[in-house]
């Protein structure tokens, strides 16, 4: 319990890091350092498409998994890191 | 009409009911079966029959309703709490969210989870992956791509007489249409019944002209006039002038009268910039340039007649072929004559003799194509026998730059409106070359067999990108060429001006040095007794031609047995000694070549 807390802290004040969220499969944000509505709507964006990733993964090569999706676009980085219940989701700014 | 049958019915009859009645079978023939015929075959055993095994299936199409479908998302505000968990309740929500943080699989999850993380978040923080290195520098445009060109589009001449296309002429404004002129300029060859009439084409549709012109007598040289578009000019083969205006039809709209035109078929017609847009010139085989007003085709407005030595004489004149005329440059303009020799004219001149400015020879034969580099208008290219020259106006004695002899004639050449450093030029054997001297000097960039018969003419599109070809049997045949040939190169301009100063300033000083050594054998020759003088150049000359044919003969041989050593050479590849041999025979043969040529340049020059 302390270690996830002490996990999560230690993400959260990584340089460039807007915000941090853990979701469960049915989109429950269960810890979030953003608003709920954000949160709910990345979760249930990024949950599609990371079943989404991890099933073309897949589909390449069986023995293959995802490990890791990260989203770079203009503003900022989304990056997912899947397991089989839950998803950490972390927005970073990242420096330039 | 005969009458096959009668059909008689009774009035009444019509519209009766059919009544039908059963009958006993009746035996109408039997045909028993003939023993005797059996006698006409032969049993056969085994009998091949070819069957298929495979699933019979037939097939149907069935129209179903229109099911109309659309996508919509849906967008989620709340998460999917479990049945129990209220989600407006503040409580219940925590204390599932306890709940949950206290099973032991979230924790591992997130414990492994977040190293992951932590890692690329430290990743991104330590260098940004997507830096645009090299960012200050211009983007190079390396066009790593070969030259190219290819095909698009080709317009065969409907008539089923096929005449050689002599001229193409691309629409001014927006570049949709190729007017192309038609006619046989073979003296007096031209088929019977071969139609006059020359086409507009419209790009889109290569299978109908869009507009038929029909003069009098075939057009050689067709021009659209660029300030307006619907008039053109033409030049037909009887010497006159034709004008037309597409809004009024096919017929000709103005033409010239016949006392006052040419006596040879005009081959060049070029508008003038002019205030009213009516002003042009023409030139011909018979020896001379008139300028014509549209508005007024009953005379020229003004003759010059080609005669070089300044005498005004029709007897001497040189035969016009090509005309020149740059709008920047609009009291000059440059004429091609049929013996070789370039025309410069100064049309302002106050004497007619002083039209005549100077005049340029290095041909050896009629100029097809002239025409001023469209980005230093001091140089123009001249196209004519088998090889095509660029020329400075400064250096009068000879070309700058000249492309190797082929083994085709050349017919036509045109600069590339957007490079400096490209033009094109068509051969009589069907082949377009694309020229860029900025990138190699001894061969065309581009070489493309366009097709089997001559090619007549050349036209390129404003834009650089789009070239058409007119072929001997009248098809025109449109080109685009590829990004790289017609996109100004980084540099080209500079590197372009810099070859042109260099070869000016080598010719001008071949100039000098040729000057001087004529000046010097000048003084040499004075100093001799006159009778000597004279038997010695009698000789001199009998041996000299008898030399010259000697080494003309040998230098063919020469290159033909090295063409055929070469043939040999590649139809036998694996016989290094016999290569061995044969590559020092060629270099034996070249440098016999190269030195034959150069004797036979040093005899020219004094001679």
């Amino acid at each position: 319990m302390a270690e996830v807390e002490e996990t999560l802290k230690r993400i959260q004040t990584h340089k460039g890091v807007i915000g941090t969220m853990v979701v469960n499969a049915e989109g429950i944000p269960i810890r979030t350092t953003l608003d709920n509505s954000t949160t709910v709507q990345y979760a249930g964006l990024l949950h599609q498409l990371t079943m989404k990733a991890r099933s073309t993964v897949r589909d390449i090569d069986p023995q293959n998994d995802l490990t890791f999706l990260r989203i770079r676009s203009k503003k900022h980085e989304i990056m997912v890191a899947p397991d089989k219940e839950y998803l950490l989701i972390v927005i970073q700014n990242p420096c330039e | 009409m005969e009458i096959v049958y009668v059909y008689i019915k009774k009035r009444s009859e019509f519209g009766k009911q059919c009544n039908f009645s059963d009958r006993q079978a009746e035996l109408n023939i039997d045909i028993a079966p003939n023993p005797e015929l059996a006698e006409q075959f032969v049993e056969r055993n085994p009998v091949d029959t070819g069957i298929q095994c495979s699933t019979s299936m037939s097939e149907h199409e069935a129209n179903t309703e229109r099911f109309e479908m659309e996508t919509r998302g849906v967008n989620h505000i709340e998460g999917g709490w479990p049945k129990d968990v209220n989600p407006l309740e503040l409580e219940q929500t925590i204390r599932f969210r306890k709940k949950v943080e206290k099973d032991e699989s979230y924790i591992n999850a997130i414990t492994q989870l977040g190293s992951i993380m932590e890692h690329c978040i430290k990743q991104n923080n330590a260098i940004d992956i997507y830096q645009e290195y090299f960012d200050d520098e211009d983007p190079v445009e390396v066009t790593e791509e070969a030259p190219s060109a290819k095909t698009i589009n080709v317009f065969r001449d409907p008539q089923e007489i096929k005449r050689p296309a002599t001229h193409l002429s691309w629409h001014p404004d927006g570049n949709r249409k190729l007017a192309v002129a038609y006619s046989c300029l073979d003296f007096q060859r031209a088929p019977e019944g071969m139609s006059h009439d020359s086409y507009i084409w419209d790009l889109e549709n290569p299978n109908r002209p869009e507009i038929v012109l029909k003069p009098s007598s075939p057009l050689v040289t067709l021009e659209y006039n660029p300030k307006d578009s619907h008039v053109l000019l033409g030049g037909c083969y009887n010497g006159q002038i034709a004008c037309w205006d597409t809004r009024k039809g096919s017929l000709v709209a103005e033409l010239s009268t016949i006392e006052f035109s040419h006596r040879d078929p005009v081959y060049g017609t070029i508008w003038l910039q002019s205030k009213t847009g009516t002003e042009c010139f023409s030139a011909s085989t018979d020896g001379q340039v008139m300028w014509w007003d549209i508005r007024k085709m009953s005379e020229p407005t003004e003759v010059v007649i080609m005669d070089i030595t300044k005498k005004e004489q029709l007897e001497n004149a040189l035969g016009a072929i090509s005309l020149e005329f740059e709008s920047t440059l609009p009291t000059k303009f440059m004429v091609g004559t049929e013996q070789g020799i370039v025309i410069s004219c100064n049309r302002k001149a106050k004497t007619s003799a002083e039209k005549i400015v100077c005049t340029f020879a290095g041909h050896h034969g009629p100029i097809y194509a002239l025409q001023r580099n469209p980005f230093y208008p001091k140089n123009f290219l001249t196209v004519g026998d088998w090889t095509a020259r660029i020329w400075s106006e400064d250096s009068r004695e000879s070309s700058i730059m000249w492309t190797k002899y082929h083994m085709a004639y050349l017919t036509d050449g045109a600069w590339s409106p957007v490079r400096p450093a490209v033009f094109f030029t068509t051969k009589m054997d069907g082949t377009l070359d694309i020229w860029d001297f900025v990138f190699k000097h001894c061969d065309p960039a581009l070489s493309l067999k366009v097709c089997d018969e001559a090619l007549f003419c050349l036209r390129v599109q404003d834009n650089g990108g789009f070239i058409a070809c007119g072929s001997k049997l009248g098809t025109a045949t449109l080109l685009e060429v590829s990004h790289g040939l017609c996109t100004l190169q980084r540099n080209e301009k500079n590197i372009a001006s810099s070859i042109f100063e260099r070869e000016t300033r080598r010719e001008k000083i071949l100039e000098a040095r040729h000057r001087e050594m004529r000046l010097k054998e000048k003084g040499k020759a004075e100093g001799k007794d006159d009778d000597l003088r004279e038997e010695e150049t009698a000789v001199n000359l009998e041996e000299l031609v008898a030399k010259a044919e000697e080494e003309f003969f040998n230098v063919i041989f020469a290159e033909l047995k090295k063409r055929e050593t070469e043939a040999l050479k590649k139809s036998k590849p694996k016989q290094p000694s016999l290569e061995i041999d044969q590559d020092q025979e060629q270099d034996q043969e070249v440098e016999g070549e190269d030195e034959g040529e150069e004797e036979r340049d040093d005899e020219e020059t004094p001679a």
